[in-house]
């Protein structure tokens, strides 16, 4: 057993007992008011994976907390606490949308590309300044990415009110799409070859996340570039020894992760709002930020994490549905702890983690040590 | 007088293991009172890790210590301080910004107002200074000391809070020898005093010098507790290295003519632009090792770190091979590895590796940048390649345990260090600029180091060698540059190296001061 596996092994049951947890504090809080903990648990689970349109629900938050969940990490490969992931969502959601509205004629499966291309740059303009006040300047990217997140909301709330608001419209969102450029529901599909299931917005974004997954995984463990980028965040000095331009790795994991970011607009906008709305990257950013703690800044973590939250997201609604007594609040509070847990002290249970993993393990390992 | 008087410190059975790996190994031996007692092993034999015990840093797994005779129950350093206990840290433990003075009397000031003591602090301390020979201002902030002035201070706060056995944990490691003569002078007025002094070391020539009884620990155990009269340099290495060292070859090829690195009144300045090179120059040809000697801090790391291309060069100019550096060129070490130069960083885990990562991720770190890299996927396709490649490394070096997937941080330094000095070596470059090739390392593994460092010159490479073990830029140099305060005190040629001389040099004395020291030794 290697030393990697074994700190692997050490993060994954890490992350099990974190949510494991939140999930007991949660039980209490539902138990304090009134409902039976187990049941409530169940109907979660029910409504997140109980049901076909269920399902598409989860899966397609999940396809948004894959995208903010993979920006995250990437910048977090340096060492950058990219928080800004909302206002690159955001801003990407921009030429999206303009895109549509200018190419009204193209069908999805051709706007696609040039949608993806185009949320891609403008979530990695985004990132630009902070990344270059973060290389050049020194700036801090938690402070510069916060401050960016509030500068898109208040131009997106121009754009969208004063600029791309179909004129004798009173709903503060742009113009909807054409009926072609909607990217075809996966149930949709299913549904084609004669099954009745209930509509979800899951649609072919998630095909693009998994892809993404897998390129982001190539990059970063099997090619030169991603081995100096994560040098320059293990050891920047040991990577400049090593002739790694610090700055420009930096610079370029900061912008990739807006552009990372970026990508969820697509999945909103056209496959699920078909139309640019105020606020529509509302908490996706933030949660990516859990998602990439949890799944320990791995794509294949991202991807389960992604589904977790996903779950939460659609399960808690069905909850608070079927369960007077459950307000939203009470999903909200138990998503909270679930990243508080995760994110927040996710180095806590570490040591006790790692222990019992090194305890497991400790027969084969010893037989390592020496010299 | 019985054996129970004579003993002031007795460790019985004492055992201490972190997780799997095996620090002490019931460990016992006594120290005699009034006498200078030597513990010496190589690195990780688990020397510091005993003292840290008896001064109540970590808890014995099992045994027990005596003082005096009495068991001693020692949890915390309060404890032992009150045992007459003190203990001169290899890294020092003082307030930089405060004064001498402030320092001694941090945690007894006597009461909630400051200053009441500073009188009578100030008679007791001036008295212990002129006792015992150790004197620095203690009006000055200890920042602005040298470290040589520093570790006094260190003693005297120990002997200030009334210590009876005095810990010093590799204490002549930042002195110049001159500074190290007037250590042994204070050690043996303690020693005059009835105190008792236990001196962590790896240096044999020190044990010889100023101990009554030396112990040898290997790997957690002791192997011997000796009268030092009776024992030889060499019986004391082989009980470290447990084998006995071979000679040392001699013989060589004499360098060539060709320069391949010219440095040409070379200044290099901090970013507060504080000079710490002043106007150096000096030439390295082809199958020559140049030392670059000098107490910590005078100078040779920055002309390392501007030969690096990891600090700018002020004014002046460097050359090598094809590349020429000077004020204000920026060069990335990506590129002098692409033109054929190497560099081992003096700091091992903050610059060389990563210590966070497998043994296997380290195998390539700063080969990605150098056309061998291509080689190296030419020559291991697959998704394995530095996993294999660290394979044959290791073998290639006598890294131990040779396992990629080890994380790096997990090796000893010297087994680190093989890793560094071999992944160097690989992409074949012409100038080798090496900080501190043995620094943490044990005896078995300099030995390699050097042997294959001798075998780079052979093949007509040009070396430069930055080290604070003055024994071993005379082992390895074919000439030595000697700093003081940024400047050179001038090269010395193999038939002009003196240990005694260096030593002066690096005390100020230039090369022409120190001119009949050569034949003193000769004699």
């Amino acid at each position: 057993m290697t030393a990697h596996t074994q700190s692997a092994l050490g993060g994954l049951l890490a992350s099990l007992l974190n949510i494991a947890a939140a999930l007991f504090l949660g039980g209490v809080l539902i138990l304090a008011v009134g409902e039976n903990p187990f049941r409530a648990y169940a109907a979660v689970l029910e409504g997140a994976f109980g049901t076909v349109d269920g399902i598409g629900y989860t899966l397609h938050y999940a396809t948004n907390f894959i995208f903010s969940g993979l920006g995250f990490a990437l910048a977090a490969h340096v060492r950058q606490f990219n928080i800004g992931g909302e206002g690159q969502a955001y801003f990407a959601g921009l030429i999206v949308a303009v895109l549509c509205i200018w190419l009204p004629w193209m069908p999805w499966w051709a706007l696609l590309p040039l949608a993806v291309a185009g949320a891609a740059l403008f979530g990695a303009a985004w990132a630009a300044v902070p990344a270059y006040l973060v290389v050049r300047r020194n700036c801090h990217l938690v402070i510069t990415t916060i401050m960016f997140n509030f500068i898109a909301s208040l131009l997106m709330i121009y754009l969208i009110v004063s600029v791309l608001r179909p004129a004798g419209s009173m709903a503060p969102a742009g113009p909807g799409l054409e009926p072609g450029q909607r990217l075809p529901q996966i149930i949709d599909m299913i549904n084609s070859f004669g099954f009745r299931f209930q509509p979800a917005p899951l649609n072919v974004m998630i095909f693009v996340a998994l892809a993404v997954s897998y390129a982001v995984y190539r990059a970063l463990w099997r090619t030169k570039w991603g081995y100096e980028l994560r040098a320059a965040g293990a050891n920047d000095r040991a990577a400049r020894v090593a002739g790694v331009p610090i700055g420009r790795m930096t610079a370029q994991a900061i912008c990739l992760s807006g552009a990372l970011v970026g990508l969820m607009a697509v999945n909103e906008i056209m496959g699920a709002q078909h139309r640019l709305t105020l606020d529509f990257a509302l908490g996706y950013g933030f949660i990516g930020i859990a998602v990439a703690l949890i799944g320990a800044n791995t794509p294949l973590g991202i991807v389960a994490a992604a589904v977790l939250f996903g779950a939460l997201y659609q399960g808690g609604a069905s909850l608070v549905f079927l369960f007077p007594s459950v307000s939203r609040e009470v999903v909200v509070v138990l998503q909270g702890l679930v990243i508080f847990f995760a994110g927040g002290l996710a180095t806590m249970l570490r040591p006790y983690a790692d222990a019992l993993t090194g305890a497991l393990l400790s027969r084969s390992t010893a037989k390592t040590e020496g010299a | 007088m019985t054996d129970q008087e004579a003993s002031h410190l007795e460790f019985r059975d004492i055992s201490k293991s972190f997780g799997p790996v095996v620090a002490n190994n019931s460990v016992s031996f006594k120290v005699e009172r009034g006498t200078v007692h030597g513990l010496i092993g190589e690195n990780g034999a688990g020397k510091t890790t005993l003292m840290s015990m008896l001064f109540g840093l970590y808890d014995p797994d099992g045994g027990e210590v005596l003082i005096n005779g009495a068991r001693a129950d020692i949890k915390t350093p309060s404890d032992a301080i009150r045992l007459g206990i003190g203990m001169v840290h290899q890294h020092f433990m003082l307030v930089e910004r405060q004064t001498a003075l402030q320092n001694l009397m941090l945690g007894s000031e006597g009461g909630f107002w400051l200053g009441r003591r500073n009188g009578q602090a100030r008679r007791e301390i001036e008295a212990i200074q002129q006792r015992y020979g150790l004197e620095f201002p203690l009006d000055v902030p200890v920042g602005q000391l040298a470290v040589g002035i520093q570790q006094r201070i260190e003693i005297v706060k120990a002997l200030y809070r009334g210590a009876e056995l005095l810990i010093l944990d590799e204490p002549t490691s930042v002195l110049t020898p001159p500074e190290v003569e007037l250590l042994f002078h204070v050690m043996r007025d303690l020693v005059a005093d009835g105190k008792t002094v236990v001196l962590i070391t790896h240096k044999l020539q020190e044990v010889m010098e100023a101990t009554r009884n030396v112990t040898i620990l290997r790997h957690g155990e002791v192997v011997d507790t000796l009268r030092t009269a009776e024992t030889s340099r060499e019986a004391l290495a082989e009980g470290m290295v447990g084998r006995a060292l071979r000679a040392r070859p001699v013989e060589r090829k004499p360098c060539g003519e060709a320069v391949k690195v010219s440095v040409e009144n070379l200044t290099v300045c901090d970013s507060r632009d504080i000079r710490l090179v002043r106007d150096v120059s000096f030439e390295i040809r082809e199958g020559e090792i140049l030392g670059v000697a000098g107490v910590s801090g005078n100078g040779q790391s920055e002309i390392l770190r501007a030969m690096a291309g990891l600090m700018p060069v002020t004014s002046g100019r460097i050359r090598m091979r094809d590349i020429e550096i000077g004020a204000g060129d920026s060069i990335g070490l990506a590129e002098l590895r692409q033109r054929g130069v190497g560099l081992v960083p003096e700091d091992r885990l903050g610059e060389a590796l990563v210590g966070a990562w497998p043994a296997s991720e380290n195998a390539v770190l700063g080969l990605t940048r150098t056309p061998f890299y291509d080689t190296l996927t030419a020559r291991y396709p697959g998704a394995e390649m530095h996993s294999e490649w660290c394979g044959d490394l290791m073998r290639d070096h006598d890294v131990r345990p040779a396992d990629p997937a080890r994380r790096m941080s997990f090796f000893s330094g010297g087994n680190q260090q093989k890793l560094v000095i071999g992944r160097e070596l690989s992409f074949d470059p012409d100038v080798l600029l090496i900080g501190q090739p043995t620094r943490g390392v044990d005896i078995g593994a300099i030995e390699f180091i050097h042997d294959h460092l001798r075998q780079e010159r052979d093949k007509g490479k040009a070396l430069m060698v930055v080290s604070v073990e003055l024994e071993e830029l005379i082992a390895l140099s074919d000439r030595v540059l000697v700093m003081f305060e940024g400047r050179s005190m001038g090269v010395l040629d193999k038939s002009e190296f003196s240990e005694r001389r260096i030593g002066m040099m690096m005390a100020g004395y230039s090369k022409e001061a120190t001119a009949e020291m050569s034949q003193e030794v000769a004699e």
